[in-house]
């Protein structure tokens, strides 16, 4: 399963609910304001370094390069551009967009 | 047709957006085209179904009796997540419609097996 967040874990809980019920195994995709949650210094307070034990995690990479935080991603989270977008969402059976 | 497994995933309160109506409404389409649908309740969504809801003040429909109604149109599968009621210090009894309390392991299995999730 593909789970979708669009919101930053300081401004919403859509990040936190999303992590209490992705299973292990799943890939998370992070777009628009929710990339923060994957930068070095969002890493630790958003819960990513620890779903990162568990979850793919994927953050888009024309939202990340937007907000200035190119190069301020942590290891292990892929980079994806738009066709990336649409190879996750092809590759996998279902997906839940945490609005 | 195919049947597929439909889950409607509704996580806001009922009246601070149109989330919660415009969720209602495509349930119901979803259950004119004979398919295997779940409502799930988690985070603020539970105050969806919360007793005794009256907008009149507001010159808004109640239209939280629907919830009521789904059992006529079969939609029977209607899920609340303990961690998100409990956080709200809610009950089932507090809640208008029977539902089945999962826990967060229990929601996640279920969500991972569908079909279509839909997100409201």
């Amino acid at each position: 399963m593909l789970h979708i967040v669009n919101k930053s874990h300081t401004q919403t809980s859509s990040l936190r609910s999303c992590l209490r019920l992705a299973k292990a195994g799943s890939a998370l995709l992070l777009i628009e304001d929710a990339v923060y949650a994957a930068t070095q210094a969002g890493v630790a307070s958003s819960g990513i370094a620890d779903a990162m034990k568990q979850l793919k995690v994927y953050a888009l990479q024309p939202d990340v390069e937007a907000r200035g935080m190119a190069g301020k991603l942590v290891d292990g989270v892929t980079a994806v551009d738009y066709a990336g977008f649409v190879d996750l969402v092809a590759e996998h059976s279902n997906n839940q967009s945490w609005l | 047709m195919a049947v597929k497994k439909f889950m409607f995933v509704n996580r806001k309160a009922p009246f601070g957006t149109i989330y919660a109506l415009e969720s209602l409404e495509v349930v119901l389409i979803a259950a004119t085209f004979d398919q295997d649908v779940s409502l799930v309740f988690l985070d603020d969504g539970v105050y969806e179904i919360v007793k005794g809801q009256n907008p009149k003040g507001l010159g808004i429909k109640n239209h939280s009796p629907t919830y009521r109604a789904l059992d006529g149109y079969d939609v029977e599968k209607l899920y609340v997540e303990r961690e998100s009621m409990e956080a709200r210090g809610l009950t089932e009894a507090d809640l208008l419609v029977p539902v089945e309390v999962l826990s967060s392991a229990e929601m996640a299995d279920l969500m991972a097996e569908q079909d279509v999730v839909l997100s409201f």
